[in-house]
C-alpha cells in the first residue's frame, strides 16, 4: 500500500522557483516540497553568470530599457505584459535577495556589481563571480531551513492527479526505499525546470530530464512555445559545459581559425554580446564555412587579454574548468567552445500569477501552478536574454506562492481518484519485471542523436519529421526495455528509465511544435522558411496530447508597448 | 582510448550482507571524467551500479566518493589525475546505503545545527545593504562550499566522534559569523562552542586536502577559533 500524505500545497522542485514559492508560503499553510535530489544540488546551482535587474548601479539604467531588450530578445514573442512585471520586479527582488544574505560581489562604493551581458543593452548582471546560481539557491534554501519548510528530498514525482480538471494530489516514489506515496493537496506547482538532456550536446544537469513537461502533458495540460531551445554559443568542446556569457560580459572575444573576431560581422552593433540564438548560428555558420578550428566543430573563446587577476576574481570557477577539463590556461590561451543544448523556452503554460491555463481562452486550471524553467509565463517568448531566467525564477517563484495562498482560503481540496497510485504501480511493476529486453542507454542515445541532428539550431521540415518520427519509434520501443536493477532501495537505473520516459515525451513534442511554426523567429530558425512571419505567426504554439498526433492551438501574444521591429543587433 | 581498469565496491542492501569489490574494464580518453566512466558502466555493462550525480561539473556536490583512497569529486577527477587502475568506494563514515551512495543525513543534521541561515531583523534600506568588496571577500571563499562532505568524511575527528560539527558545517557557521551583515553572531558562536566545536580540529588539514573547491577550511577553523577565544 502506498503512504498516504495530506498537504495544501505541494511543490515539486526546489531549484530557485519552487523554494522561492515554499518561503512564501511557510507560515500560513502546510506545504511539502518533493525534489529528486536534494535541494541544494538542484540545477539552479549551475547558474554562472548573473541574476538581471536595471539596478543601475554602474550605469544608468531602467525598467523600461529591461523590458524593451527583452522583448527584442524574445523576438517579439514573449507576453510584454508578463515582462513588463518581470522587468519591475526584478529590482526589489534582486535587493530582498540581497538582504536575506546572498553573498553578491561588490564595486568598490560596496553596492552589487553588475556585468553586461548578450543583448541588454546595459551592464544588467547581478552576479557573485560566476557561481551565482550556487550562492542564490544555497541563501533561499537556508531561508527555507528557518521557515521550516518540509522537505522530501530524493523523492522522484511520477505523475499528477486531477478530479474532473481540478488538482488533487501527485504519486511519488522515495527512491531510499522504493515506495510510492500518495500526496493529496490542494494546490500544486511544478518547478521541475528544464530538460536540455534532450540533446546529446548540453550544459545541463544530468537530472535536467524535464519531468514537468511529461507530467503536465500526459494530464491533459498543453504545453506552450516548446519549439524554442536556446543553445548556448559557448559550450567547453568537447564536454558541452558551460562557459558562461560573463565571459564575454567582461570582454571575451570569439574567434575562428583564421583569427577573426567574427561577431562584428553578423552583429556590427553588439558583436559579442548578441542573444544566444544569433551567436549560436554565427559559429554554425563558420564552422560550415570551414572556419571552425583546425577544421573541426568549434571556435576559440579569447578572455586573457583582460589580465590574469581579473579572471581569477571575477571567473574562477571557469579558469579551473578549463584547466580541469581540457588543460587549457584561459589567463593565456584561447578557450575550445561550440554551442550547447541550453535552455527550454517553452513550457507548461501560465498566467501572471503563475496560474496553470488549460487553453487558448486562457482558463486556468484550478489548483495548478508552475514557475521557473518548467513554466512558460511568456517572458523569454523565442529567445532568452542571459541572466533573465534566475530573476524570472524567484519573481515569478515568489507571485505563485502568493496566489496558492489566496487560493487556499477559499478552495476545497478535491477527493483523490480510485487507486491513484495504479498507473505508477503498473509502470513499474513492468519495468522491473522484464527480463530480456534492450537497455535504456541505447533509446537515450538516439533519442539525443536525433534531436541533435534534425532538431537542433537550425531546422527543415523534413528533418524535424524524422526528428518526431525516431522519437515516436523510441517511444514505442520503451516497452522493450528491460533492466538489470530490479531491488527497491535507491534503485537508480528505474529513476533513469522513468526520466527516459518523460523525455521521450517531451522531445515528441518540441519536434511537433516546431514543425506547425512555419517560420524563423528566436532560437528557431528553419532553412525552409528564413523569415520571420508575423502575420501568420505572432502567437504562441499550445500543442495537446491525444490519442494520435498532438493537437495544436495558437494563443494570442500579448502587445502591449512595442510593436514588433525588425530584430537588428 | 585506452583501457582503463576500475575496482568498485559494491554493496546492494537487497541481496548483500557486506561490500564486496567488483572489477569493470571501460575504454576511456586520458581527459574522461571519471563520473563519465562510471556512466560508461551503468549504462552499457551494469545498470545496478547505483551512485549520485547531476550537475556533472563540480557545482552541485552530489558525486563525492573515494577515487584511489582520496576523496574527490567524480565529475572533477579525469582518467589522467589518477591512473589506468582506479578504486573507487563510497564516502568513509557515513552509512552506506548503496554502492556508491552514502546516508548523509547525519552530515545534514550537523548542518542544520548551526543556524545555516543569514539573519538580520533590522528594517532593510530600500535598495541593498552596503557591504564593502573587502568584506564581502571575507565570506566569498566559503559561500562557495557545495555541500560535497569530503571534508567531513576526511576528518580523523570525525571519524573518532561523528558528533564533532565537523568542518563543513564549521565553515558553514563561518560564513555567517563572518558576515559583517549577519546579526547573530553571538547565538551561532555559542552554538558552536562546545566540546563538538572547533576544539576538536586538531589542524590535520585533510579537510583542506578533500576539498574539491579548494577552501581553506582548517583556516577558517582557526578564525573560529580565535573568535571564541575573544568572547
Ligand atoms: C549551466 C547553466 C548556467 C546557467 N546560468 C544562468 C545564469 O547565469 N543566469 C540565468 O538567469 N540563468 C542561467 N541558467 C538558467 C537557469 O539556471 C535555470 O533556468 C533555472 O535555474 C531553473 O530553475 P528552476 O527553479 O526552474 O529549476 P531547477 O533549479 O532546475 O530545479 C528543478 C527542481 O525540480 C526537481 N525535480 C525535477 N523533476 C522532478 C521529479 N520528477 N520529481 C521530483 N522533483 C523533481 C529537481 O530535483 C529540482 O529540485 C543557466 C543554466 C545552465 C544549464
Ligand atoms: S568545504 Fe569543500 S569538501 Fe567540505 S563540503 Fe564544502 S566543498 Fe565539500
Ligand atoms: S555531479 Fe555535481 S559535483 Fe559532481
Amino acid at each position: 500500500m502506498a503512504k498516504l500524505h495530506t498537504y495544501d500545497v505541494l511543490i515539486i522542485g526546489a531549484g530557485l522557483a519552487g523554494t522561492r514559492a515554499a518561503i512564501e508560503l511557510a507560515d500560513t499553510c502546510s506545504v511539502a516540497v518533493l525534489t529528486k535530489v536534494f535541494p541544494t544540488r538542484s540545477h539552479s546551482t549551475t547558474a554562472q553568470g548573473g541574476i538581471a535587474a536595471a539596478l543601475g548601479n554602474m550605469e544608468p539604467d531602467s525598467p523600461e530599457e529591461h523590458m524593451f531588450d527583452t522583448v527584442k530578445g524574445s523576438d517579439y514573442l514573449g507576453d510584454q505584459n508578463q515582462i513588463e512585471i518581470l522587468c519591475n520586479n526584478a529590482i526589489p527582488t534582486v535587493y530582498e535577495l540581497e538582504h536575506i544574505g546572498v553573498p553578491f560581489s561588490r564595486t568598490p562604493e560596496g553596492r552589487i556589481a553588475q556585468r553586461p551581458f548578450g543583448g541588454h543593452s546595459h551592464p544588467r548582471a547581478c552576479y557573485a563571480a560566476d557561481r551565482t546560481g550556487h550562492v542564490i539557491l544555497h541563501s533561499l534554501f537556508e531561508q527555507s531551513v528557518r521557515a521550516k519548510v518540509n522537505y522530501y528530498s530524493e523523492f522522484f514525482v511520477t505523475e499528477l492527479l486531477l478530479n474532473g480538471g481540478t488538482v488533487c494530489g501527485a504519486v511519488a516514489a522515495d527512491m531510499k526505499t522504493g515506495e510510492l506515496h500518495i500526496f493529496h493537496c490542494t494546490a500544486i506547482m511544478i518547478a521541475t525546470g528544464g530538460g536540455g538532456r534532450i540533446y546529446r550536446i548540453t550544459s545541463n544537469a544530468h537530472v535536467g530530464t524535464g519531468d514537468g513537461y511529461a507530467m503536465a502533458f500526459n494530464a491533459g495540460i498543453p504545453l506552450q512555445d516548446m519549439e524554442f531551445a536556446q543553445f548556448h554559443p559557448t559550450g567547453l568542446y568537447p564536454l558541452g559545459i558551460l562557459i558562461t556569457e560573463g565571459v564575454r560580459g567582461e570582454g571575451g572575444i570569439l574567434i575562428n581559425s583564421e583569427g577573426e573576431p567574427f561577431m562584428e560581422r553578423y552583429a556590427p552593433d553588439m558583436k559579442d554580446l548578441a542573444p544566444r540564438d544569433i551567436i549560436s548560428r554565427a559559429i554554425y555558420d563558420e564552422i560550415a564555412a570551414g572556419r571552425g578550428i583546425n577544421g573541426k566543430e568549434y571556435v576559440y573563446l579569447r578572455i586573457h587579454h583582460i589580465g590574469r587577476e581579473a579572471i581569477l576574481k571575477k571567473l574562477p570557477e571557469i579558469y579551473k574548468f578549463c584547466m580541469t577539463y581540457v588543460g587549457v590556461d584561459c589567463t593565456k590561451d584561447p578557450i575550445p567552445v561550440m554551442p550547447t543544448g541550453h535552455y527550454m523556452m517553452g513550457g507548461v503554460p501560465t498566467d501572471t500569477m503563475g496560474r496553470v491555463i488549460a487553453d487558448e481562452n486562457n482558463t486556468p486550471v484550478p489548483g495548478l501552478y508552475a514557475a521557473g524553467e518548467a513554466a512558460c509565463e511568456s517572458v523569454h517568448g523565442a529567445n532568452r536574454l542571459g541572466c533573465n531566467s534566475l530573476v524570472d525564477t524567484v519573481v515569478f517563484g515568489r507571485r505563485t506562492g502568493k496566489d496558492m495562498r489566496e487560493y487556499l482560503a477559499e478552495a476545497q481540496r478535491p477527493a483523490l481518484p480510485a487507486g491513484p497510485e495504479k498507473k505508477t504501480e503498473a509502470l513499474i511493476k513492468k519495468l522491473l519485471s522484464k527480463t530480456d529486453g534492450i537497455r535504456i542507454s541505447e533509446l537515450r542515445e538516439k533519442m539525443q542523436g536525433t534531436m541533435m541532428e534534425n532538431c537542433g539550431a537550425y531546422r527543415e521540415e523534413k528533418r524535424m519529421q524524422k526528428a518526431y518520427d525516431e522519437v515516436r519509434e523510441l517511444a514505442a520501443d520503451y516497452d522493450k526495455i528491460a533492466l538489470d536493477d530490479k531491488t527497491q532501495q535507491f534503485n537508480t537505473e528505474l529513476q533513469e528509465a522513468l526520466e527516459l520516459k518523460n523525455m521521450l515525451d517531451f522531445a515528441a513534442a518540441v519536434a511537433y511544435s516546431a514543425m506547425q511554426r512555419k517560420e524563423s523567429r528566436g532560437a528557431h530558425s528553419r532553412v525552409d522558411f528564413t523569415e520571420r512571419d508575423d502575420a501568420n505567426f505572432l502567437k504562441h504554439t499550445l500543442l495537446f496530447k491525444t490519442d494520435k498526433e498532438p493537437h495544436t492551438a495558437w494563443r494570442d501574444v500579448v502587445i502591449t508597448r512595442y510593436q514588433p521591429k525588425e530584430r537588428k543587433y | 582510448m585506452q583501457k582503463i581498469r576500475f575496482r568498485i565496491k559494491r554493496f546492494n542492501p537487497a541481496k548483500d550482507r557486506r561490500p564486496h569489490f567488483e572489477d569493470f574494464t571501460v575504454e576511456a580518453e586520458p581527459e574522461t571524467p571519471v563520473l563519465d566512466c562510471l556512466h560508461e558502466i551503468k549504462w552499457h555493462q551494469d545498470g545496478t551500479l547505483a551512485f549520485r550525480r547531476s550537475c556533472g561539473h563540480a557545482i552541485c556536490g552530489s558525486c563525492a566518493m573515494t577515487i584511489n583512497g582520496q576523496n574527490r569529486l567524480a565529475c572533477q577527477t579525469l582518467v589522467k589525475n589518477v591512473g589506468k587502475n582506479i578504486i573507487v568506494e563510497p564516502l568513509r563514515s557515513f552509512p552506506l546505503e548503496k554502492d556508491l551512495i552514502v546516508n548523509l543525513d547525519r552530515f545534514y543534521e550537523r548542518f542544520y545545527s548551526i543556524m545555516p541561515y543569514f539573519v538580520n531583523n533590522s528594517p532593510p534600506p530600500d535598495t541593498e545593504r552596503i557591504q564593502w568588496p573587502e568584506d564581502q571577500e571575507l565570506i566569498d571563499e566559503a559561500a562557495s562550499c557545495i555541500l560535497c562532505a569530503s571534508c567531513t568524511s576526511s576528518c580523523p575527528s570525525f571519524w573518532a566522534d561523528d558528533d564533532y560539527i565537523g568542518p563543513s558545517a564549521l565553515l558553514k557557521a563561518y560564513r555567517f559569523i563572518f558576515d559583517t551583515r549577519d546579526q547573530a553572531q553571538k547565538e551561532r558562536l555559542a552554538l558552536i562552542n562546545t566540546s563538538k566545536g572547533p576544539w576538536k580540529c586538531h589542524t590535520i588539514f585533510n579537510c583542506n586536502e578533500a576539498c574539491p573547491k579548494d577552501i581553506d577550511i582548517t583556516n577558517a577553523i582557526a578564525r573560529l577559533k580565535l573568535k571564541l577565544n575573544d568572547l
